[in-house]
């Protein structure tokens, strides 16, 4: 246990420094994000008495977008210049691989969104950070989106129509999430009574374990060679 | 070469005479309901093929996971069949369905959990095609394709609650009726025999198309092996 922990961290710390030097992945996600809340604006007409219905959904899609295109640069990277092969012959278990990614790329979400919220607020002048089952959701949210992604992004980077099919194989079965975090957001947004908003928590949390184990059941067979 | 087995061309003739006859009892032998009319006989080819194209998916990821455990070829061709065997009686359900909603509900479409949750499912399979369309190895192909299938069939019925917690206006008409919804019955006898019989008539069917398309897989890899073998 304390070997896998280990080797977890090690991923972890490899994909983090390789990122604080290179500033590649964070910097286009942030970009992108910033780019969709722009073109929501245009898009949406995003006027003071109809964003506060849609905000949630406005968020969400700009964290959903911006985390598919950290996913597939995330893999792309181990796959190009050779890492996926060389972290497949550390003699660790492959799971510590998995979750060390999966951490990885939920860490550059939670960065993604810690930037996204504050500037939606400033721009629209609702302080997002106000609520903290917000920021609970948001968590929730992006730990289910991650932990599905890396599996598929991880079996996406291996085939020959890589960067148009991540998006393909991971919305249809991402959408639960995106229900119910919307749904659980607009709540603590509108300021509803907890067991209104309950449900959507319990079916996030009942999904981020259902695909956190099958991810974890499967990943051995998609990386063998 | 192998000629086909006898049990499945005897299959064969018993799903065509099976789907003559829950055809002939649908427009003949079934009453007309007193409310919908006619357009309600369309529920009986609606329900078998929506059950045929969840057993497709079941039979994928119970194939699937038997590929994962034994490596065997032949469970990747039995997923992959039943997938396709599954997306096609799908979209005969949902095309079926939206004609009857058209008159019943008066709407192509509603955005209720079954109609969704069908719809996401079709998503989900056309992507699992798309996805091995873009593997040439066969043995990756067989792995990623056992995985999508595992990831995609565990996300339905997630899908479907996250939907259902807004009200459904889709009938349940086999057990726990609520009367009030629009478009729901109560089934007379003639029309639970024709309902039955429909079901039995295109679970024959379903049998048949997936025997015949492991076959095809399987008379394909042996054309593959022996171009290897002569094109040298």
């Amino acid at each position: 246990m304390k070997g896998f922990l280990r080797a977890m961290l090690a991923v972890l710390w490899k994909d983090l420094a390789a990122e604080v030097r290179s500033r590649e992945l964070l910097s286009a996600m942030l970009v992108f994000a910033l780019l969709v809340i722009f073109i929501f604006n245009f898009a949406l007409d995003l006027e003071p008495n109809t964003r506060a219905s849609i905000t949630s959904g406005v968020l969400w899609v700009t964290f959903i977008f911006a985390g598919t295109l950290g996913l597939n640069r995330s893999l792309a990277i181990e796959k190009d210049r050779g890492c996926l092969d060389g972290l497949l012959l550390a003699p660790v278990d492959r799971a510590a691989i998995y979750f060390g990614k999966t951490a990885a790329n939920l860490i550059f979400m939670l960065v993604v969104a810690a930037i996204v919220l504050p500037v939606y607020s400033v721009f629209y002048n609702i302080n997002l950070f106000a609520r903290p089952g917000l920021l609970l959701v948001i968590f929730l949210g992006a730990e289910g989106y991650t932990a599905i992604g890396t599996l598929l992004a991880t079996m996406a980077v291996q085939t020959r129509t890589r960067d148009m099919l991540l998006p393909i194989l991971l919305f249809p079965v991402v959408i639960p999430v995106l229900v119910a975090a919307v749904k659980a957001s607009a709540g603590f947004l509108q300021t509803l009574p907890f067991e209104e908003i309950q449900p959507w928590l319990n079916l996030l949390i009942t999904y981020d374990i259902v695909f956190t184990a099958i991810a974890f059941m499967v990943f051995d067979s998609i990386v063998e060679e | 070469m192998k000629t086909q087995p006898r049990l499945l061309t005897f299959l064969d003739t018993l799903a065509l005479i099976a789907m003559i006859v829950a055809t002939g009892m649908v427009f003949l032998y079934a009453p007309v309901e007193r409310v919908m009319g006619e357009v309600q006989k369309v529920f009986y080819f609606h329900v078998a093929t929506g059950w045929v194209g969840m057993l497709g998916f079941l039979v994928a990821v119970v194939a699937g996971v038997a590929y994962l455990v034994t490596r065997k070829t032949r469970w990747d061709l039995v997923g992959v069949g039943a997938i396709e065997i599954g997306l096609t009686f799908m979209l005969i359900n949902i095309i079926t369905g939206s004609i009857w909603a058209r008159p019943i509900w008066n709407t192509w479409w509603t955005w209720d959990p079954r109609l969704t949750t069908a719809t996401i499912m079709e998503l989900v399979y056309a992507a699992y095609l798309l996805l091995r369309q873009g593997i040439d190895d066969p043995e990756k192909r067989a792995r990623f394709g056992a995985v999508y299938a595992i990831v995609g069939f565990i996300s339905v019925p997630l899908t479907f609650f996250s939907i259902r917690i807004y009200r459904t206006i889709h009938p349940v008409v086999i057990g726990g009726a609520d009367p009030t919804v629009t478009g729901s019955f109560a089934m007379t006898p003639p029309m639970a025999q024709t309902f039955a019989v429909s079901l039995v008539a295109f679970s024959i069917l379903f049998i048949s198309l997936l025997w015949h398309r492991i076959r095809l897989g399987e008379l394909a890899q042996r054309v593959e092996q022996l171009r290897l073998k002569w094109m040298r």
